[in-house]
């Protein structure tokens, strides 16, 4: 790790602007992705921007027929929140099954999507359930949010304040960790509301977290997994590494995508 | 001496310690005036050095000093060395290229110490060696073994990098048992390199005592005597006499912190340099990158049978990957500790083995918890599994035909195996696992869509190392025995100082409750001291399952000796002739009467010397002892693996594990059960989990442990461990040696257990998931059109 100077933000406001007024600043939230970069000498931000007190950025809140999770809000709590499980229990299933103990304990949603691993879970809730990202400055909707690998819309002084979740009749995220990391090496979220149906894919697209329109399509006239029998996907779009080639994740992703279904 | 004697399975003594932070490792271990070392390592795996340039480095802020290869050549520092030679096959002594501390000329692996920048903190020494340039001229990398012999040389020495080609057992009749034989079973296995990561990384604190003129190296290792005869002998640090080497808590070691590293050479030659200590500790990407890795072969196997199943012949060659340079005991490993123990628990009447050693452009490889027997075993487990099923027999029942049954019996491959049990261990074992009911949990899995497979591991390996005089005969430069000194205090409180190390093994337990059970004291009057060269005599250290074996017989052998001064002074108290002392439970009682007298009583008379005289009996209760051990020790078991695939995933399920091992007489049953348990967690990580993976360029692409599968608790099953005792004949205590086992029997189990699922024996270590799936192609076809 490089020196670097940490500063402590008491609001949105006092982050954003101690943002603006240090060039390369960074915000801090868990750290749980930024601080390894760091002590590994890969990223070395003369500033930290501290969001730990923030209180406006803390706790999860269910409004009306939409769940608010504010950007700061640990995974644990989202794993362990009673409005979390009776609003969508596949988002606390899922907050459950990122990394460890001691990355649930420090990582968070808003840390999470603004540095949109490929790998990374929430993307693919994000993307199916249709949720709202919502920072200082506007709201982004989840597939304008997400931009590729590592990349979201976020510009320079802008702050992920909360994720807005709207409701689904059924909602079911399946994960094939990678044995190493823990990360998704596939994982696929179902989500179904009325009459449509968003297939999200995460941990194997060449480009981050992308929605599976094939599989959309069949499963809006058919919410079964037998619909998805025969359907493939082009491993040329996928990302191959030592842990899977791109033609064993093709073929996960149709596997996670029938138990998603099956068990929504 | 029940409650605390041998064979109680007592709690560890010293994890209060441990668990409540207050254990004392060289990490915790800070020296006024200290300054840190970094060490600038290769990123290139193979390259000429130009030219380096420190001065930046030297000027920045504050550096002390930066050093590279020409400052330990002027100062004349030694190379590290390999203390065994091994002969090829033509009589020629192995190729030994030279292993500079700082790189000399050129960089031989990623990670290879280039120069190293001492400064006043850790940050400004890691800042500082940014500024070093190194002209390098990067050269071709030679990373597979297999295309190891013809790729760019990498010691001018070893010609097609061959480190040796070596051989043992009798060809010509291993050739006429196969050209006999009714059938041939072959097989083409790799075992995959392993990176030891124990919890705590190396680390090492050099000190300069000017006004002795003297050294100190507090070290993480497994056998302080060894770094210090080595830093001594051969590096030429500082006589023995003026170098204290420390190794105090250590946090696992599985072989890895045997060896003398350039890290700690560094750290204590920098120390008298620059007047000041010097610490170093070793981050999880460095321990990846320069401990020494363990395994890498690729071997040939074939397996002659006669008409009625009875093994004839076994045939075995290997090429080994010793990596970029000869660690401390790497030409062992794959030769005297690997052959020898193909023969398994079978009567094999002809085995020829040979071996080729390669040097590549990758981390030195040694020892690695089993070392050489996990090796021999997988081949030997593997192939056996394979006969059977190619002669449509039971596993098990082949085995049982081809056990060893009379003791002692000599292999053609060295060893002679003095007592054991095979079919007690594999009987246990098949009761415990509940054999008969496998038909059914597969039919249930089945019915689930998943495989279900079991597999045998009927391992031996040898370990208590060793005789002395038999390891010198193949090559080692040091020979095996132990040394320990048992202290006994005015008041009847003990000390036993040993030659041994603990890294986790629970020495201040089991090694308190020899003493207890001997002497009728308290577990808590008696302390063990190790580690320390300056309070310790000689000793050869920990590794190879000889604590208990070796180390405990020397400290059996001292309390022999004290309990025959203790008698002679007991006489004199008592005032009755020394043959008529009894000593039991503590108490000294002449025979026939109701004189007594209690062990603190005697200990204090002892001391203070008045019931004697002090020139016909010394004063004093203290011994010391070495023990050689006459042979090598052979525990042996049966472990059996049952587990499921997802053939739709790959995914790996173990259901249930059983291990039955016989390691001879037990001293806390309930640390055996421990070192099996994380024995077994360790094989299991080899065979489904961890590979080291080198790119084309010599990267390690799995560098830290988002690409390395370390095992995890929810990656092995909750073991059932079970016993059969054959007393080893060759100690004094009747014990063989546990801490090995799990690692060197497991692997085999599982793979067997995977290729018993998939119906076919394509499948390497690590079984990923992906390899899994590939390999249940064929079973997913089958299911599917059933
Ligand atoms: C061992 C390990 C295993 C993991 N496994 C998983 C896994 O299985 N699944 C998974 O999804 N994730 C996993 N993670 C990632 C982890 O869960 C975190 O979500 C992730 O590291 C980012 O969250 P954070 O709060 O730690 O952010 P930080 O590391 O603090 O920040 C990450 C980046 O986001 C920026 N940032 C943070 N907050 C905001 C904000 N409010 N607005 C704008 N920018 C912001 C930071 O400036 C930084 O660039 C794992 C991490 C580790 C270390």
């Amino acid at each position: 790790m490089y020196a670097f100077t940490h500063h402590l933000a008491s609001s949105v406001d006092d982050a954003v602007k101690t943002l603006g007024a240090n060039g390369d600043a960074k915000f801090l939230a868990g750290g749980q992705t930024l601080l390894p970069t760091m002590k590994q000498r890969l990223a070395a931000p003369p500033h930290l921007i501290d969001l730990g007190k923030v209180k406006e950025l803390r706790g999860i809140e269910v409004q009306g027929d939409k769940l608010v999770i504010k950007a700061m809000t640990r995974h644990y709590d989202v794993a362990t929140s009673d409005a979390v499980k009776s609003f969508q229990p596949g988002l606390a299933e899922l907050a459950g099954l990122i990394g460890d103990p001691a990355v649930r304990h420090r990582g968070t949603i808003g840390g999470s999507i603004a540095n949109n691993d490929p790998a990374a879970d929430y993307p693919a809730a994000c993307l199916a359930l249709g949720a709202t990202i919502v920072t200082n400055k506007r709201r982004l909707e989840a597939e304008k949010f997400f931009t590729g690998l590592f990349s979201t819309a976020l510009e320079d002084n802008e702050i992920v304040t909360s994720v807005e979740f709207p409701k689904a009749d059924k909602f079911k995220y399946m994960k094939f960790r990678n044995p190493a990391s823990r990360y998704a090496m596939v994982g696929v979220a179902v989500a179904k509301k009325g009459g449509e149906v968003r297939v999200a894919v995460t941990g194997a697209g060449s480009d981050g977290v992308f929605r599976w329109t094939a599989a959309e399509e069949k499963l809006t006239q058919n919410f079964d997994k037998r619909a998805l029998e025969g359907l493939s996907i082009d491993p040329g779009t996928l990302n191959g590494d030592i842990h899977g080639s791109r033609e064993y994740r093709a073929h996960l992703i149709g596997v996670m995508a029938k138990r998603a279904v099956a068990a929504a | 001496m029940g409650a605390t004697g041998i064979g109680a399975a007592i709690p560890r003594k010293e994890d209060h310690r441990f668990i409540t932070g207050k254990g004392r490792y060289v990490d915790d271990i800070n020296r006024p005036g200290q300054a840190y070392a970094y060490f600038l390592r290769s990123p290139h795996a193979h390259a000429k050095i130009n030219r380096i340039d420190t001065s930046a480095a030297q000027n920045a802020p504050g550096v002390v000093e930066v050093y590279t290869g020409d400052d330990i050549a002027a100062d004349k520092v030694g190379g590290l060395i390999c203390g065994w030679l091994i002969h090829s096959k033509d009589g020629s002594p192995m190729n030994a290229g030279p292993h500079p501390a700082l790189a000399q000329g050129k960089v031989r692996y990623v990670g290879d110490h280039v120069a190293v920048v001492i400064a006043d903190t850790l940050a400004q020494a890691r800042d500082a060696a940014e500024k070093i340039e190194v002209d390098y001229e990067v050269l071709p990398a030679v990373i597979d073994l297999a295309n190891a012999q013809s790729g760019a040389q990498i010691h001018d020495v070893a010609p097609n990098n061959v480190v040796y080609d070596w051989h043992l057992g009798d060809k010509a009749a291993t050739d006429k048992a196969f050209a006999s034989a009714k059938h041939v079973t072959k097989l083409q296995l790799v075992n995959n390199r392993l990176v030891p990561n124990p919890m705590e990384p190396r680390a090492a604190v050099g000190e300069y005592e000017e006004g002795t003129d003297s050294l100190v190296l507090y070290t993480t290792s497994q056998n302080p005597h060894v770094a210090r005869l080595v830093l001594s002998a051969f590096i030429g640090l500082a006589p023995e006499h003026k170098f204290r080497v420390i190794a105090p808590d250590v946090g696992g070691g599985f072989g890895s912190k045997i060896f003398i590293y350039a890290e700690e050479t560094i750290c204590v030659w920098a120390a008298r340099k620059i007047r000041r200590p010097v610490k170093w500790n070793c981050d999880r990407t460095e321990a990846f990158l320069c401990d020494a890795h363990g395994r890498d072969h690729v071997t040939h196997a074939e397996l002659a049978t006669d008409a009625e199943g009875k093994i004839t012949g076994l045939r075995v060659s290997t090429k080994a990957n010793l990596g970029a340079y000869l660690s401390t005991f790497a030409s062992s490993v794959p030769t005297y500790l690997y052959v020898p123990l193909l023969s398994g628990q079978y009567n094999i009447p002809a085995i020829y083995g040979e071996v080729m050693a390669l040097y590549t452009n990758t981390a030195p490889v040694d020892a690695y918890r089993g070392a050489g027997r996990p090796e021999a075993t997988f081949v030997i487990e593997r192939i056996v599994e394979m006969a059977a099923r190619e002669l449509n027999m039971d596993p098990a029942e082949f085995r049982r035909k081809n056990f060893v049954t009379q003791f002692p019996h000599q292999t053609p491959v060295i060893m002679c195996y003095d007592t054991g049990d095979y079919d007690a261990s594999l009987k246990k074992a098949q009761e415990i696992h509940d054999i008969a009911g496998f038909a059914s949990r597969k039919a249930k899995s089945e019915s689930q869509g998943k495989l279900r497979g079991l597999g045998y591991s009927a391992y031996i390996e040898a370990c208590g190392i060793a005789p002395s005089a038999a390891v010198g005969s193949l090559g080692a430069g040091v020979g095996l025995w132990e040394s320990a000194e048992v202290r006994v205090n005015p008041i009847g409180t003990v000390e036993i100082l040993t030659g041994s190390h603990s890294h986790g093994q629970g020495h201040e337990t089991t090694f308190a409750q020899l003493v207890s059970d001997r002497l009728g004291i308290p577990i808590d009057n008696v302390s063990i001291v190790h580690g320390d060269t300056d309070k310790v005599q000689m000793g050869m250290g920990t590794y190879g399952s000889r604590s208990g074996a070796v180390g405990m017989s020397a400290i059996f052998k001292a309390l022999d000796k004290i309990e025959v001064k203790a008698k002679k002074v007991a006489a004199h108290v008592l005032e009755a002739s020394e043959g008529d002392i009894e000593f039991k439970d503590g108490k000294f009682a002449v025979k026939g009467t109701d004189k007594n007298a209690d062990w603190g009583t005697i200990a204090l008379q002892a001391y203070i010397a008045h019931k004697f005289n002090g020139q016909e009996l010394e004063p004093g209760l203290k011994e010391s002892a070495f023990w050689d051990p006459t042979n090598f020790t052979f525990p042996a078991g049966v472990h059996i693996c049952e587990l499921e695939v997802d053939p739709a995933t790959g995914s790996t399920t173990i259901e249930k594990w059983t291990a039955v091992d016989d390691f001879g007489n037990l001293i806390n049953p309930m640390i055996v059960e421990g070192q099996v348990h994380g024995g077994i967690a360790q094989g299991v990580g080899q065979a489904l989990l961890e590979g080291a993976i080198y790119n084309e360029d010599g990267q390690l692409i799995t560098a830290s442990f988002m690409d390395y599968c370390m095992p995890r608790a929810h990656d092995v099953p909750s073991y059932q461990v079970g016993m059969t005792t054959t007393p080893c004949p060759s100690n004094p205590l009747g014990i063989k040696g546990c801490g090995e086992a799990g690692a060197i029997a497991s692997p085999p189990a599982v793979i067997n257990a995977l290729t018993n699922a998939l119906g076919h024996e394509n499948l390497q270590m690590p079984a990923t998931p992906e390899r899994v799936w590939k390999a249940a192609q064929g079973a997913r076809l089958r299911m599917a059109a059933e």
